[in-house]
């Protein structure tokens, strides 16, 4: 020990304390952290979840038919203009009905097989055709390849959305024996050995729950069902093609996860599907309907343009009465009105306005504009305005925001040259809050863009078939489109509705970028 | 009261050598009796004040004694702000310009104003000095405008640093710069009156130097009447000084005799740094 | 007055007029211990006023730095101007002051030792009232009394008109006994220095009354008797 007095720097008191604070330090940029962390994560997996649902949406199935377009059942004699010809489905599903009956000629022999046969295709699924046929007149009478979307649930079987399937390649089949019309016994030395261990293995872990399972095997287009196996031999129940087509290869067998009572689409269908799949007739295309169909009940054929459209009248009715306004008032209370008892209940009652739950502007909307004043329902001028009174407070609290921010000392600047009150706004208070009104405007119509509630109340939620023109006309939106088909049961919706949402999030930073640009084109420092 | 003191000042005045450039004219701007309300509270108390033309008028005083506010009256940037009432006459020109039916915007053109903070408008050099002119229609093309727009640059002293930039915001020049490009916005409405209320407080001491230059130039065509803190500054600048407190007009004179033998106590406590 | 709120500037006035009072005591003394050993002869006497006045210069050139400074570093204003100001001219009245007296004694070296004594005694009752207008003057200086002030300023008639006596009396001892010529003369000059501190007293009261009042006094107001030849 040195009798030297501790540097006043480094006493052991001061080393602990700034221990300590350090400490503290560490420990609140931690909790920073992992708040945004937390931010972080929470929106990569919203964002995740909902693009990896879209995804399999982006593409779907379509099936092409080598038709000939015959007069006699898609014009017939009085029913040969070209209105009628586009709305002839009937005459067109013929075309592709008896194309399919054609290629799988099992399908005649009961009822049930040639109901499940129609229900590859869905029956409006030919309207685009018949419509394409009666602008294109000269193609009747000409052969043709129509390409139609598969029905959906052949769609999401064959993205693999239906059920888990286990899919192995079997030994050579060396002898065909056919034991009476469609049943068939496949020979083949230990040929069937590989399935038959996948088989135990399951049955390990799922009981006997096992032999529910439908086992399909194909070889070319020709797909029967497993009926009993050994190791060297099985019989099969033929679903679709000839026997012969598994002499000598080695045929793909499927064991489907799901038993064929719990899904929506059969062993048949499935065969036939594969079967199509094998002659090439099945493409996966990406999905424009999505964006160039209106809505329908059939998932495969339905698509947002409308809402896109309603969407965007809204948006218009509702930007050309909110922001006009909401400057206007802004500036007013800003700028001119004088400070006293009534302005500042005014204030408060906007701020309030603000808070209000949207769905009581949908109430008061329908109360007020299709009650008193009587206009259309489902209109996008009522949607507008309805969606105008909800995002005026937000968009004059910004543009106060903005008008305050402009400092004092350029209106005083103005007023001292002699310009007067209104000059002094028009001319140097607006240019510089300009870009922060409009950013405050652009985010308040971004909300207005995903509200939901109100349009409900007000009919936005019909079921739109048409495109609408003008802002009178029957619409939907986005949002509404959104809830109605996550309403919907049937599995593709799922996807479909996640695309719809990609979409929307697409306009939402759209517009958020818009903001960040003029923000950064104008920003001005003082 | 005040009569005394301006015979005094006169009295004073002889034995004190003159700049004839100073040479004191009629009062430019008469100020009788005014008084300064903001709601109850009176924040000037009956002051009159005779302010001369062709020279500087300082006015001093500490924070809050109303200094600013009584500039303010000049060109009624008070009406402005609403719980503001101002009563007293104010001649010019043998209008009383504190009567309601003057109008406030054509008396800010002839009565022009320099802030505190150098407050240039968000726009290029070009349009700063030409908005006024603009709104006022004092130029009948854009070459009289260009003109106007030389001329009030010239007379700021800031044209040969700016006329190869015209077209860039005026907030990218200097402080010092950003300054007397204010002061040649105020002249280009061709005034007869500029007010400035601590045009050096916020610039360093060769920008001021720099304003303060210009100002004694300016005093040869203007009437300037300009609040200051720095009691140097006053006495470098002024020709008359008058002392403001607690909303009063002390002393009033010459500026030399202020700085060198004020008549009143309160001005000769404040000026040598005796304030309590 | 009361205290600057500065009170480092305070505290540098106080001490600029503190050394000028220092300084003007010694010239005080200077002017009645040469004027004393002109009385006695006493050429060591004469020999230390000489001495002192190396003192009184440097205490000046001292002043006149703190002035420099003060000036530089406060900007006085109003009466601290005025102060400042009095005080660099006091400092050079002062000064001057000073140099007269040393020049009595070193004349007083010079006088032969056969002068009368009633010759020297004249210059001894001159170097009286004018060491009083010096010490009044300085009095008035330290207490900032404008009315002392004046008062020492229309004093100076009483010491011109001294003057004027001890002038003629000088005369007449040389017109009766051309042996003091050469006394007399030197006694001529020492009454005319005596007479001229009379003066730089009248121009320290002139500043003493301009600082504490700010208005000048002018010699024109003064009632002036009518300079002899000479």
């Amino acid at each position: 020990m040195t009798d030297v007095a501790p540097a006043p720097f480094r006493n052991e008191k001061a080393l602990r304390r700034l221990k300590k604070r350090r400490a503290a330090d560490a420990r609140f940029r931690l909790y920073g952290l992992s708040a945004i962390a937390f931010a972080l994560l929470a929106l990569s997996v919203l964002v995740a979840s909902i693009g990896f649902q879209a995804i399999s949406a982006a593409t779907y199935h379509k099936v092409g038919f080598d038709v000939v377009l015959d007069p006699a059942v898609i014009a017939p004699k009085g029913k040969d203009t070209p209105a009628d010809i586009s709305r002839n489905v009937d005459g067109f599903y013929a075309l592709i009905r008896s194309n399919l009956q054609g290629t799988f000629p099992e399908a005649a022999e009961d009822r049930m097989a040639t109901r499940q046969l129609g229900d590859l295709v869905t029956r409006l699924a030919v309207l685009p055709t018949a419509k394409w046929v009666s602008e294109n007149p000269t193609q009747i009478g000409q052969a043709a390849t129509i390409k139609v979307p598969l029905s959906d649930d052949l769609d999401l079987y064959l993205k693999g959305a239906v059920s888990k399937e286990f899919r192995l390649r079997l030994g050579d089949i060396s002898a065909v024996t056919e034991a009476a019309p469609r049943q068939v016994r496949l020979t083949g030395d230990g040929a069937f050995k590989a399935l038959q261990s996948l088989i135990a293995v399951q049955r390990q872990e799922v009981g006997d729950a096992v032999d529910a399972r439908s086992i399909l095997i194909s070889a070319g287009s020709t797909t029967g069902r497993i009926m009993s196996l050994d190791a060297d031999a099985a019989e099969v129940t033929l679903l679709t093609g000839s026997a012969t087509d598994f002499s000598n290869v080695r045929p793909t067998a499927r064991m489907i996860e799901l038993p064929e009572t719990e899904r929506n689409v059969s062993d048949l269908q499935i065969a036939w599907t594969l079967a199509l799949k094998d002659k090439g007739r099945v493409s996966r295309v990406p999905h424009t309907s999505l964006l160039t169909h209106t809505d329908s009940t059939y998932p495969e054929l339905a698509g947002a343009l409308a809402a896109i459209v309603g969407s965007l009248l809204t948006m218009m009715v509702t930007a050309f009465i909110a922001i006009p306004i909401g400057i206007f008032a802004s500036v007013y209370l800003e700028e001119f009105a004088p400070r006293n008892r009534l302005t500042e209940i005014i204030e408060v009652n906007i701020n309030n306005l603000a808070a209000v739950p949207s769905i009581v502007f949908g109430l008061l909307g329908a109360a007020v504009f299709l009650g008193f004043f009587g206009l259309p329902r489902s209109a996008p001028l009522v949607g507008g305005l309805v969606l105008a009174l909800l995002t005026l407070p937000t968009i004059i609290i910004a543009s106060r925001a903005a008008l305050k921010s402009v400092p004092p000392s350029i209106r005083a600047a103005a007023l001292a040259v002699g310009a007067s009150k209104m000059q002094s706004v028009f001319h140097h208070v607006l240019p510089v809050a300009g870009p922060g009104i409009f950013t405050g405007a652009i985010l308040g119509m971004a909300r207005a863009l995903g509200e939901t509630a109100p349009l409900l109340l007000i009919g936005m939620v019909a079921f739109v078939a048409d495109v609408p023109v003008g802002p009178t006309d029957e619409a939907t939106a986005l949002p509404v489109l959104i809830y109605s088909w996550s309403t919907n049961a049937e599995r593709a919706w799922e996807p479909m509705t996640a695309a719809v949402i990609v979409i929307l999030l697409m306009f939402l930073i759209t517009m958020n970028g818009i903001v960040v640009l003029l923000r950064r084109r104008f920003e001005r420092r003082w | 009261m005040e009569t005394t003191m301006t015979e005094s000042r006169d009295v004073s005045a002889a034995g004190i050598t003159m700049d004839e450039t100073q040479g004191l004219t009629f009062p430019r701007i008469e100020c009788k009796n005014i008084d300064v309300f903001y709601g109850d509270k009176q924040a000037i108390f009956d002051i009159s004040l005779p302010i001369p033309d062709r020279s500087v008028t300082a006015l001093i005083g500490p924070s809050g004694c109303g200094k600013s506010t009584f500039l303010r009256c000049l060109n009624r940037m008070n009406d402005t702000i609403e719980s503001c009432k101002v009563t007293g006459e104010i001649i010019m020109d043998g209008e009383n310009i504190n009567d309601p039916d003057i109008d406030p915007v054509l008396l800010r053109s002839r009565v022009g104003m320099v802030f505190q903070k150098p407050n240039p408008f968000p726009k290029s050099i070009y349009d700063n000095i030409a908005y006024g002119p603009r709104i006022h229609g004092l130029a009948a093309s854009r070459e009289d405008l260009d003109a106007i727009v030389e001329k009030s640059l010239r007379r700021a002293g800031l044209w040969d640093e700016v006329k190869d930039r015209l077209t860039s915001p005026g907030n990218s020049l200097s402080g010092g710069q950003q300054q007397r490009l204010c002061i040649a916005r105020a002249i280009a409405v061709r005034p007869e009156v500029i007010l400035m209320d601590e045009p050096c407080s916020a610039l360093d001491p060769v920008a001021t130097a720099r304003i303060e230059e210009l100002i004694d130039e300016l005093r040869k065509r203007y009437c300037i009447v300009i609040v200051t803190h720095s009691m140097q500054q006053a006495a470098r600048v002024s020709q008359r000084t008058a002392f403001f407190h607690l909303g009063e007009l002390v002393e009033m004179g010459e500026t030399d005799q202020i700085f060198t033998n004020p008549r009143e106590r309160r001005t000769e406590d404040y000026i040598t740094g005796r304030f309590g | 007055m009361s205290d600057h709120i500065v009170s480092a500037f305070t505290e540098e006035l106080d001490k600029l007029a503190a050394d000028i009072l220092r300084m003007g005591g010694i010239v005080e003394t200077m002017i009645l211990d040469a004027c004393a050993a002109v009385n006695k002869n006493d050429v060591d006497g004469a020999r230390d006023v000489v001495a002192r006045d190396e003192q009184v210069d440097k205490i000046e050139a001292d002043v006149e730095r703190q002035i420099v400074s003060l000036i530089a570093r406060r900007q006085p204003m109003a009466h601290d101007l005025r102060a400042v100001f009095s005080a660099l001219k006091v400092v050079g009245e002062l000064e001057r002051i000073g140099d007269l007296s040393k020049n009595i004694a070193k004349r007083t070296q010079r006088l032969d030792e056969n002068v009368g004594a009633s010759m020297r005694k004249g210059i001894y009752r001159m170097a009286s009232p004018v060491s009083r207008q010096l010490n009044m003057v300085l009095d008035a200086y330290a207490t900032g009394n404008a009315a002392a002030a004046k008062a020492v300023w229309e004093g100076d008639e009483d010491i011109d008109q001294h003057y004027n006596s001890l002038f003629r009396e000088m005369l007449t001892y040389m017109i009766e006994d051309p042996r003091t010529i050469g006394a007399g003369a030197h006694m001529l000059f020492m009454a005319k220095n005596l007479e001229r501190i009379g003066d730089h007293c009248t121009n320290i009261a002139e500043f003493v009354y301009f600082q504490a009042t700010g208005e000048y006094l002018l010699s024109t107001d003064r009632p002036k008797t009518p300079h002899l030849d000479g």
